[in-house]
């Protein structure tokens, strides 16, 4: 966060505890006001929870959230300027679409009149006006998605929580969705914290992304700063696909650090904080920013071909390196990418971009 | 389903169903039938008339039967009405108080009338309004028919309750409303047809009750089943078939909204 900005959210040092069981461990993070802010991370890692914690269905065991500023237990859910886009909709069941969009208006003392125009205006956004007098149980899944952030946005509110909002809605709507979603955070500039398990998703939407697991804050970063810089296996691992090679690190020098591979190949490499000589460590390799060629130009590994994969915009070619790791190369099926394919069971040489390998611990 | 598990197949079935029915029917349908007889005499059959039902309305104990029948429907509109406010607070307390340790207790308490045999519920409430010092009258009717009624309009209410996922209380919220509003505008609109079955099975109870009113009522002070018991001890007359006809009429219409508003689904 730059300095001047002012902070929507923020939490300092909260813990989550369901009796016995730990939900969170001591998160700190701040969000900005007009932030996009993704919590991204697989299921159960707890981000339901710790939007609750935010909106006030759930009391923060140990530390403090504070919402521009104010220490959020002394705000009951309705005070509090948060609206949130539930996991599983809650759209009321009794009330028609109109009157659910409307209800948080009503709520905030409008009259029904001025609640119906506004409800109106949202169902347009979310291109569900002829829906307007249909009861929720007669929407599909994903159209009462839609009602839901529709719902949510009707008041206004400085923060908007999203659980997985798009999770129920087919491929090409959900992208639609998200430009239409980022329009709408950017127009209005409310603040989103964007639940999501889809870590594509993340990357396209947010301004920054807080990967989570296991209750957990693992890396806080841009979507650049974490698909490329990585802090540890984990965010490797889920963001993207990547090459994992176990190595020892021989040497650091200057800031590089040399591995050896189990196969008895050298590789060097930037070094990383938390890594000291001699010790054993992963390196983490994207798919797309290595290339698979005939010749053995040093510093090139060895590698058998298994199988080769046409995927449309790109061609992945699995390979089995001297000593059994297998390795991923993708490369672009364009006049630009080295549009060579390689047949099962031929050998190729696998090279690598400078500065494309990051060394990571656990 | 297969036919070797259906129950149709194991022999007897049809025979014991058929007993069972005749059983449970025959008294009611031949007190229906001879309601529209023209004599009267109970046993012999002389031609359908109206006969019965004018002379309860009209006859010479109309006038006590017509005090009776303010008396019961009065005391069962009010008796249901207070006891399903009374129940719809508890099932909210109990559904949705969390886990507080006299939940279950609670629980117990409440629906454990039921169970009790009625005429130990009839001692009981006639030693409390004697040991207060309560005379006997209308006012003790109502009381000990609110009190029973309790359970009965408690029990539809929790059901339906236990149905209504708790995140809907919490979007209400939410979206700005406070505890009241999310209750009044969320929750009781689902819980409605939970709370007319409730109160309409209260309204039965009440109307029909005879034993506890009969320990609680003070001299003077009839209800439609006391009432009905009183003129039967002087024999019985084809008047009180007419009036008993016309409350079975009432207990059928009123069990069938009941089922009918507890199966409804105000969603759609
Ligand atoms: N009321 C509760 N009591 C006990 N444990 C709970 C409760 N609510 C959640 N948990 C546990 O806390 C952990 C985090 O749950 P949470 O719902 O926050 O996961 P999530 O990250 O949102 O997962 P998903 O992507 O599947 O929605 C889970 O292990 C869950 O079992
Ligand atoms: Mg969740």
């Amino acid at each position: 966060m730059a300095n001047g900005t002012t902070v929507a959210v923020d939490i300092r040092n909260a813990v989550k505890r369901y009796g016995e069981f730990t939900a969170l461990k001591t998160i700190s993070l701040g969000i900005a006001d007009n932030e996009f802010f993704t919590l991204l991370g697989p299921s159960g890692c707890g981000k339901t929870t710790l939007l609750r914690m935010i909106a006030g269905f759930e009391d923060v065991t140990a530390g403090e959230i504070f919402l521009y500023g104010e220490e959020i237990e002394t705000l009951p859910p309705h005070k509090r300027p948060v609206n949130t886009v539930f996991q599983n909709y809650a759209l009321f069941p009794h009330m028609t679409i109109l009157e659910n969009v409307g209800f948080g208006l009503e709520m905030l003392g409008q009259s029904k009149a001025q609640a119906r125009t506004r409800a109106g205006e949202m169902l347009e956004l979310v291109q569900l006006s002829q829906f307007a007098a249909r009861k929720p149980a007669q929407l599909s899944g994903g159209q009462q998605q839609r009602v839901a952030l529709a719902r949510a946005l009707a008041p206004s509110p400085k923060v908007l929580l999203l659980d997985e909002p798009l999770s129920a809605l087919d491929l090409k709507l959900r992208k639609a969705m998200q430009i239409e979603l980022k329009h709408i955070q950017r127009e209005t500039g409310i603040t989103f914290i964007f639940v999501t398990h889809d870590q594509e998703e993340a990357l396209t939407m947010s301004d920054r992304i807080a990967v989570m697991s296991a209750g957990e804050l693992q890396q806080l970063g841009s979507p650049r700063d974490i698909y490329e810089r990585p802090r540890n296996r984990f965010v490797a691992d889920f963001i993207g696909e990547t090459n994992l090679l176990d190595v020892t690190v021989d040497r650091i020098d200057g800031g590089i650090a040399e591995c050896v591979l189990d196969s008895g190949q050298r590789l060097s490499c930037e070094a990383a904080d938390s890594v000291a000589p001699d010790s054993r460590a992963h390196l983490s390799i994207r798919p797309e920013r290595l290339v698979l060629g005939h010749d053995p130009a040093a510093p090139a590994l060895k590698a058998q071909v298994r199988e080769t994969i046409f995927v449309g915009t790109d061609i992945t070619t699995l390979l089995t390196l001297e000593n059994g790791p297998e390795i991923t190369v993708r490369s672009s099926n364009s006049a630009r990418g080295n549009k060579r394919v390689f047949a099962p069971g031929a050998h190729a040489f696998v090279a690598m971009e400078p500065g494309a390998a990051r060394l990571l611990v656990d | 389903m297969s036919t070797v598990t259906d129950v149709r197949t194991y022999r007897g079935f049809f025979t014991v169903t058929v007993l069972c029915l005749v059983i449970l029917y025959a008294p009611l349908a031949v007190v229906t039938v001879y309601s529209f007889n023209a004599s009267a005499s109970i046993t012999v059959w002389e031609g359908l008339s109206l006969r019965w039902y004018s002379d309860v309305f009209t006859g010479p104990e109309s006038a006590k039967f017509k005090q009776a029948a303010i008396n019961s429907f009065s005391i069962a509109l009010i008796a249901a009405s207070v006891a399903t406010a009374i129940a719809v607070t508890a099932a909210t307390a109990i559904v949705r108080g969390g886990r507080f340790w006299l939940r279950l207790p609670s629980l117990g308490l409440i629906t454990l009338p039921i169970m009790v045999p009625e005429i130990v519920l009839a001692v009981a409430t006639l030693i409390f309004f004697n040991a207060i010092g309560f005379t006997r009258g209308y006012l003790t009717i109502l009381v000990a028919h609110i009190a029973f009624c309790i359970p009965f309009a408690y029990l539809p209410i929790q059901a339906r309750m236990q149905g209504i996922d708790d995140t809907y209380e919490q979007a209400a919220m939410d979206l700005y409303a406070s505890r009241a509003q999310a209750f009044r505008r969320v929750l009781l609109p689902l819980m409605m047809p939970g709370i007319i079955s409730g109160f309409l099975l209260a309204f039965i109870v009440s109307l029909d009750d005879f034993i506890i009113t009969n320990f609680v009522k003070g001299a003077g002070v009839e209800t439609l089943p006391t009432a009905i018991f009183g003129s039967v001890k002087q024999g019985i007359k084809p008047n009180i078939m007419a009036i008993s006809t016309m409350l079975l009429g009432v207990s059928v219409v009123m069990v069938t909204i009941s089922y009918v508003v507890s199966k409804w689904d105000n969603t759609k």
